[in-house]
């Protein structure tokens, strides 16, 4: 009787520590939205933030977490998708491999304060671009590299191996075979994990506060020449993103309304990465569906 | 045209010459129209597979260039503050007089790696339970709809920003404690709840693939015994799936490391020796993100905080070193 009694407490404390933990994260949205969304009006969106009185928005901020979304993914796409062909399909069993591998697993597990500080050394002191957008997206490609690298490669590997035999059987180089056949149907698979990891970079702030910096400079959203000071397009200008802003105006701002700004604006990062989340799982399947003669699993 | 190709060529003559079969033109397979260096030469696919695989080789070792360079760069710059400001690495280990505008007798980090370490190790004491009770309802409770629901609970709480928890924390977490100990509410505590809600998908999703690599074959095994679910999981399961248990929870502890923005909105920036859990002390990340816009290149003080992102680095690899260690160990 008595292993009865210990297991039917032991099920009512895991139900009970289970239960916490979605009350947890009840909590934690409901606060977020709660709080912010209500403040999350189109004149917040698409006015320019205040650096001291109340009621600034968090258009330039938006707008630079975009652009260095864009950036950053079109930096380190063409990278993690070479190196993920590369494990997936060239890489043999050797130590050269396994070091390999290791270097992704520790780039991965690197603290992003410092993979902030190394972009900060590397392209605003040694290279002297100053705090700029171009030194952002850099940073944050490092940050983001492993990920997508690791995501890519399981897109890959879940490719069938007769997919790629009946290439070769046609007489396709392998490269071929990867370039016509792999990829193709990995793909759902790839946009699924680009997209999870644009998630990621989306709400990153502690690699961007010492390369894309902490400010924002006069921005003119009319002018389209990349080069000039002030166009939006300018790479070399300082920008502040969006969980940057949050953590400026909590730890060093004076304006009056941070608590409103602050949760509005989490509300708004939050929103975005929970549509990020669900809708790569949704684009993937529906893409897996449309793109692939194979069946959803 | 080298000493292989002459052989060919030679081969290829004297089938010509040999050829007796009469349908086949002798005037489309002459000599001539036989071309060695075509044969001899690497094929459009032999091509093709260079080119890939040179490209996708230039990818792998971006990465490999990125990370030496990741080292070097921060490890040149960290060693500055012992190599030319001498300053002793004991007393910077030791010793938590941390004010090193005021000379190279005062660069001690032990307040920020004391702090450092005990929310790292305070996080993961209490979200081990947790990711434990959530990993064992997954996959010994429930399956199916239910565990999916948890699974996308634990993406939703990975996917929130670090930023965010540290509003959250400084809005809700420091007021509670505020009002229920007094003071100012900055501390180890508030960093420690935050933390420990950052780390727990971590160490979950990590766990739950330990115990899915637990064989079936072992709990029906132990059912067959006439073992309850939870002596089962007890003595069988947990057992089993330990030392993959314990890389989930060090995977978890590097994470509450290295994080940087939510630990320095609600850790207090003192650098002082905490003396309980609710003092506003500093750690390593939360004095690297508060105080490197507030130095200049090259001085001491720059120095200094150059080395706290040394030992940061140090750390991460130690961790990545230990994972590995019980990796082996395990198998």
């Amino acid at each position: 009787m008595n292993s009865k009694r210990t297991d039917r407490l032991a099920t009512r404390v895991i139900y009970l520590l289970v239960a916490i933990i979605i009350l947890v994260l009840i909590g934690i949205l409901g606060n977020i939205l709660i709080a912010g969304v209500p403040h999350l009006s189109w004149h917040f969106l698409t006015s320019a933030s205040s650096s001291f009185e109340a009621g600034g928005g968090i258009r330039d901020q938006l707008f630079n977490s975009l652009y260095l979304l864009v950036l950053t993914l079109l930096i380190s796409l063409p990278i993690a998708l070479g190196a993920a062909i590369y494990l997936a399909e060239y890489a043999q069993d050797t130590w050269v491999t396994r070091l390999i591998r290791t270097t992704i697993e520790i780039l991965s597990s690197l603290p992003s304060i410092v993979v902030g500080l190394f972009g900060y050394l590397l392209f605003v002191v040694q290279f002297g671009l100053g705090f700029s957008i171009i030194a952002g997206a850099l940073a944050l490609t490092f940050f983001n590299l492993p990920i997508l690298t690791s995501n890519i490669e399981q897109a890959i590997n879940g490719v069938p191996q007769a997919q790629r035999e009946a290439g070769w059987a046609l007489g396709l180089s392998n490269w071929k075979t990867i370039r016509g056949v792999v990829l193709p149907s990995a793909l759902p698979g790839i946009i699924t994990g680009i997209i999870l990891s644009a998630g990621r970079v989306f709400g990153e702030a502690a690699a961007l506060i010492y390369t894309a910096g902490q400010s924002g400079s006069i921005v003119d959203y009319s002018n389209w020449n990349m080069f000039s000071s002030t166009s939006f397009l300018n790479v070399m200008r300082p920008a502040e993103t969006l969980a940057v802003h949050i953590w400026k105006v909590n730890t060093e701002g004076i304006i009056p309304d941070v608590n409103l700004v602050s949760a509005a604006t989490s509300a708004l990062l939050v929103i975005v990465v929970i549509i990020f989340n669900f809708g790569a799982r949704l684009l993937g399947n529906w893409l897996y569906r449309n793109l692939t003669a194979a069946k959803v699993k | 045209m080298n000493k292989h190709e002459q052989d060919l060529q030679e081969v290829v003559d004297q089938a010509i010459a040999e050829q007796k079969v009469p349908h086949v033109k002798f005037k489309k397979i002459d000599p001539e129209s036989v071309d060695i260096a075509r044969l001899t030469s690497p094929s459009k696919e032999t091509r093709q597979e260079h080119w890939g695989k040179g490209l996708t080789s230039l990818a792998i070792a971006v990465i490999g260039i990125l990370i030496v360079a990741i080292i070097g760069f921060v490890g040149v710059r960290g060693l500055a503050t012992f190599v030319d400001d001498k300053v002793n690495i004991f007393h910077f280990l030791l010793t938590s007089n941390w004010n090193p505008s005021a000379g190279k007798d005062h660069v001690g980090a032990a307040a920020m790696i004391v702090t450092s370490f005990a929310v790292t190790l305070l996080a993961a004491l209490v979200a081990t339970p947790f990711a434990i009770a959530i990993a064992l309802f997954m996959t010994e409770y429930k399956s199916g709809k239910q565990a999916q629901f948890l699974q996308s609970v634990m993406e939703l709480l990975v996917g929130i920003p670090s930023v965010v928890y540290g509003f959250l924390g400084l809005t809700v977490i420091v007021t509670v404690i505020r009002t229920i100990f007094g003071g100012t509410g900055f501390g180890i505590l508030a960093a420690t709840l935050i933390l420990f809600v950052m780390v727990l998908p971590t160490i979950t999703s990590l766990t739950v693939d330990a115990f899915k690599a637990v064989p079936q074959d072992l709990r029906k095994s132990s059912a067959a015994l006439g073992a309850t679910r939870w002596q089962t999981i007890y003595h069988v399961v947990l057992r089993a799936a330990r030392p993959r248990i314990l890389t989930a929870i060090i995977f978890g502890m590097a994470r509450a490391f290295g994080e940087a923005l939510a630990v320095q909105m609600v850790i207090g920036n003192a650098v002082l020796m905490p003396y309980n859990l609710v003092s506003p002390s500093a750690t390593l990340t939360s004095q690297l993100t508060s105080q490197m816009g507030n130095t200049v290149m090259g001085t001491l003080p720059n120095n200094a905080l150059w080395s706290l992102a040394l030992l940061l680095l140090i750390m991460s690899l130690a961790f990545n070193f230990l994972v590995r260690l019980i990796g082996k160990r395990g198998s």
